[in-house]
């Protein structure tokens, strides 16, 4: 997927005034936030559930190679041939050669985020076969002139039905329509026939079980299911952060990651596949592939991100975000938006490719403390916001500004003669309707609301008055 | 050097390993063990409960006394239903006298283009109203997924409170997994368009379960 993270400011500033992604987004706040808090009123103790989790996830990373090749061992002895991809040129390269080999021509894809990572479709394109996204939403996108997912659990939700429709009269020349039950029949009937021809069907996985050397998928639609029954191949492409210990382990997480994503106890169907095609059976894959894909994930594993990897991809963090909810996600310019982004986009793409990310927050935790594996997301930007400035990739006036500020904050008189003069100059700014109106180097803040005038006495003035 | 190598080198160095640690008693002792993680508390009756959640998640639900009335229900709900009374079922169901109920049921793998399909489930799980299935050669996946009415019988002693007690059985009565295991909660649903629900995306817009018992 093309990298237009460092857009950010000015498609964030063109988001904001988008009328029908303010509605798509707003529907999240009524829809996704209070399904999820429904969700997890009903189940009980989700804190201690979240602890849970977290652990499990956590002692999965803390043995990640003995888990894998555990994995690894196991899928391989049930019939599974397990390939190994550094970064995302690799990964496609296996998975185009898979298709080659076996003269595969159409390609089913159920929704796979590691998928946009590694740019797998347009990979697949290139070497004429011919991939189809069969999750609804990304059907969409893909018809769309192969448009970018802007949530990753809803990836469509910066378009309205009218959209769709509109989408849907012209692409597929049938008679418009806006009711999302029509729409939806229609994809399905337009799908069908393309599932039962896919030579190869790819799909990701939400979790590796090492005990069994089995990959899981969570899906509503079932065009997962169909992605990994129908066809001759089948390719599960996924991060190695992904595995756990046991069908129990497993068992715990999906208990956290439907409620936390969509509100649901389980999502519709939750499949297992373990080895291709046994003999005697009239469906399944004859072959079976998985693609465990590092590219950026051991390094996150040795720094201090590694709290990271314990992400099981629901997107809580982006609906509960108050920046994701205002600009959405495509503004984050990349595959993950939203905090998860903040944290995944620079660590996989490099910080000077996103330098706005770990700024694209309030820090209110909101992120964190919605997060079903309890990854403190905001501490981490703050990491990132410090090799910034490390780094010296912050802008020269800031990293001034900053230098100067943090000198005159070690002088405690100099400090506090500044911030009398400060305020007594922004209480006469203010003059009698006590509003500044524009603010010296923050005409940004200022342009769109104003700023309330201090008093005219500093902290420590009133403190001190107080004390008498 | 592999790809391979090179990545669980980097893994290893990550985690402060020096070399590929030999002993792996502690995961296999882990695995072996398989600690339960965390389940909601089981205030509830099995039965009950899997019907009221799979009720909750838009399946119908009806309860017969033994499997040999389990035609003349499907008959019913189909007419009820105004579908299509003929499809396909499980081979390990071809016994069943589904023409004396006058059902053409097939028990032939199922096409894109069949409208009922009758399966049976390796067990039911209660605490989210969840049917399992196993694929096998008398127990084909498409069957429960192609056609747009799935219609599923549940031995009502099948049915256990959590998706850890079905690992459970399976591992007693099986021993391995089978080449897919499908867990399957509700008819085929979307909400990619505004949010909104919708039902039958790609599988079944129905799901009719059976009880037995």
């Amino acid at each position: 997927m093309e990298l237009r993270s460092n857009e950010f400011k000015t498609r964030a500033a063109a988001n904001l005034g988008d009328e029908k992604l303010q509605r798509g987004l707003g529907l999240i706040k009524v829809k996704a936030v209070v399904n999820r808090a429904n969700a997890v009123a009903e189940f009980g103790d989700f804190e201690t559930l979240r602890e849970v989790g977290k652990a499990i996830r956590d002692r999965a990373l803390a043995d990640l190679d003995l888990y894998l090749e555990r994995f690894e061992r196991e899928a391989v002895a049930r019939g599974a041939v397990v390939h190994w991809a550094e970064n995302a040129s690799e990964a496609c390269r296996i998975v185009v050669d898979i298709a080659r080999e076996n003269g595969v021509r159409t390609v089913a894809k159920a929704k796979s985020m590691v998928s946009e990572e590694v740019g797998l479709n347009d990979a697949l394109i290139e070497a004429g076969i011919e991939p189809i996204e069969t999750d609804l939403g990304e059907y969409i996108l893909q018809i769309n002139d192969a448009e970018p997912p802007s949530h990753i659990v809803m990836p469509v939700i910066h378009k309205t039905a009218e959209d769709v429709a509109d989408l849907f009269h012209a692409k597929h020349g049938t008679p418009r329509k806006t009711d999302p039950a029509a729409l939806t029949r229609e994809a399905r009937e337009i799908l069908r026939p393309k599932f039962l021809s896919a030579d190869m069907g790819v799909s990701g996985a939400n979790f590796l079980i090492a005990e069994t050397g089995s990959t899981l998928i969570v899906t509503n639609e079932g065009n997962g299911r169909l992605c990994t029954t129908l066809p001759r191949l089948h390719v599960a492409i996924t991060g190695i952060e992904k595995v756990v210990a046991t069908l129990e382990d497993a068992s715990t997480l999906l208990r956290l990651l439907p409620r936390s994503a969509t509100g649901q106890a389980i999502t519709n169907y939750v499949s297992l596949h373990t080895g291709p095609k046994r003999l005697e059976e009239s469906d399944g894959p004859q072959q079976f592939h998985i693609v465990l894909v590092d590219n950026g994930r051991s390094k996150l594993l040795a720094g201090e991100m590694r709290e990271m990897l314990r992400c099981i991809r629901c997107g809580a963090c982006m609906n509960h975000c108050p920046v994701y909810q205002a600009v959405g996600g495509h503004a984050y310019g990349w595959v993950y938006p939203g905090p998860m982004g903040n944290i995944l986009t620079p660590s996989y793409v490099g910080l000077e490719n996103a330098i706005a990310l770990p700024n694209a927050a309030t820090m209110c935790n909101q992120c964190g403390v919605v997060c079903p594996v309890k990854i403190p997301l905001p501490d981490l930007m703050r990491k990132l916001r410090e090799e910034q400035m490390e780094r010296g990739l912050k802008p020269w006036p800031e990293r001034l500004g900053l230098a100067l500020w943090g000198w005159a904050a070690q002088q405690p008189a100099l400090y506090a003669l500044g911030t009398r003069i400060a305020v007594r100059f922004m209480k006469w700014l203010g003059g009698r309707e006590k509003l500044i109106h524009r603010l010296p180097l923050a005409s940004g803040w200022s342009d769109g609301r104003d700023f309330p005038a201090p008093e005219g006495q500093t902290f420590r003035e009133l403190y001190k008055e107080r004390r008498q | 050097m592999t790809a391979r190598e090179n990545i669980l080198n980097r893994v290893r160095s990550a985690l402060g390993r020096k070399v590929s640690p030999q002993d792996t008693a502690s995961i296999d002792a882990r695995i072996a063990a398989h600690p339960l993680g965390m389940q909601p508390p089981r205030d509830w009756e099995p039965e009950l409960r899997f019907r009221a959640r799979a009720e909750a998640l838009a399946s119908t639900v009806e309860k017969v006394s033994s499997l040999q009335s389990v035609p003349g229900a499907v008959a019913r709900y189909l007419v009820t239903h105004d579908l299509p009374t003929g499809g396909i079922c499980w081979p390990s169901l071809r016994k069943l006298d589904w023409i004396g109920a006058g059902l053409g049921m097939e028990d032939r793998p199922a096409r894109g283009d069949d409208f009922v399909g009758v399966t049976g489930c390796y067990c039911a799980i209660a605490e989210t109203g969840t049917l399992m299935l196993l694929s096998g050669p008398d127990t084909p996946a498409a069957a429960s997924l192609l056609p747009e009415t799935h219609i599923a019988i549940v031995e009502t002693a099948r049915i256990v409170p959590f998706m850890e007690d079905a690992w459970a059985l399976l591992r007693a009565e099986r021993g391995r997994l089978p080449r897919a295991v499908n867990f399957v909660s509700g008819p085929s649903r979307t909400a990619d368009i505004e949010q909104t629900v919708t039902m039958g995306a790609h599988g079944p817009y129905r799901v009719h379960i059976i009880l037995v018992g």
